[in-house]
């Protein structure tokens, strides 16, 4: 049995208070990239009672995916857009979600994330970060971008930090392990950097700025 | 003396673009904090770095 909407606000108010839940309700925030970084910002936000969220990726889970990304295996092959929409719509049905199945340019970022307060870069491949990155601080002032960079490997877990880079720049992550040399993505340390970009996206949204 | 990414290095009057080509840095996959703000990538070039400037080369690697 599904809650009611209702039901669903007054438990969340419960949570975080009237006043917090309000900035989170009224915001909206881009997920850049849905991979083991964006399924699980997003995840998170949903929980939180995030307003909207903008989902953005051109790719389709595949089977090398399901260890650290939120999916589930019966969704492999279909659009990461879709399938977390449908994923979210069942944890947080009261969601608003706008998904674009493509890959964010230079030249198609400012009509995608036009609506959104907050951006979470997201992206797997570096020289994409760094588009990302510069696009949004270079051309659109008035948004937070929360980024990530270096979370691969078995590291420590304490390694992963949040830090305040400009006034609307935040870069999670050891900022050094490369997911193309080592061993690659470990679920639980990848979870732990998104879970630090979800965590200063809700802060930023308290008025708690810091890192 | 420069400030840049927690070092001090004596390279005032070297340009951006000149001291992240010579320190080794992909270009493509940097975002350069000058005293607090992001510098665009079009100005490396034209940006000569001065005493007391601070600057953060952030350059990201792979995964998510």
């Amino acid at each position: 049995m599904v809650p009611t909407k209702e039901e669903m606000e007054e438990a969340l108010n419960q949570r975080h208070g009237a006043r917090l839940q309000e900035a989170f309700s009224s915001t909206s925030v881009a997920v850049c990239g849905l991979g083991g970084l964006g399924s699980n910002i997003a995840t998170a936000l949903a929980r939180a009672g995030i307003g909207k969220l903008t989902l953005i990726d051109f790719d389709r889970v595949d089977i090398s995916n399901l260890h650290r990304q939120q999916y589930k295996a019966s969704q492999t092959g279909r659009y990461k857009t879709e399938a977390l929409a449908a994923n979210i719509a069942e944890i947080a049905p009261y969601t608003e979600l706008e998904i674009h199945t493509v890959s964010i340019t230079r030249e198609n970022a400012a009509e995608l994330l036009r609506g959104a307060h907050i951006i979470c870069e997201a992206f797997d491949d570096a020289g994409c970060k760094a588009m990302l990155a510069n696009t949004v601080l270079e051309t659109m002032p008035d948004k937070y971008l929360v980024a990530a960079s270096g979370m691969a490997g078995l590291g420590s877990a304490n390694q992963i930090q949040t830090r305040r880079i400009t006034e609307r720049f935040y870069l999670c992550g050891d900022g050094v392990s490369d997911a193309d040399t080592g061993m690659g993505l470990v679920s639980s340390r990848v979870m732990l950097c998104a879970a630090h970009q979800a965590h200063m996206v809700l802060r930023i949204l308290a008025g708690e700025l810091q890192a | 003396m420069v400030k840049i990414n927690g070092e001090y290095l004596d390279i005032a009057g070297k340009t951006v673009a000149e001291y992240v080509h010579d320190a080794g840095y992909d270009t493509q996959r940097i975002a350069v904090e000058r005293n607090g703000k992001i510098l665009p990538r079009a100005q490396f070039s034209e940006t000569v770095l001065t005493e007391n400037d601070s600057v953060e080369v952030v350059s990201f690697v792979g995964g998510g």
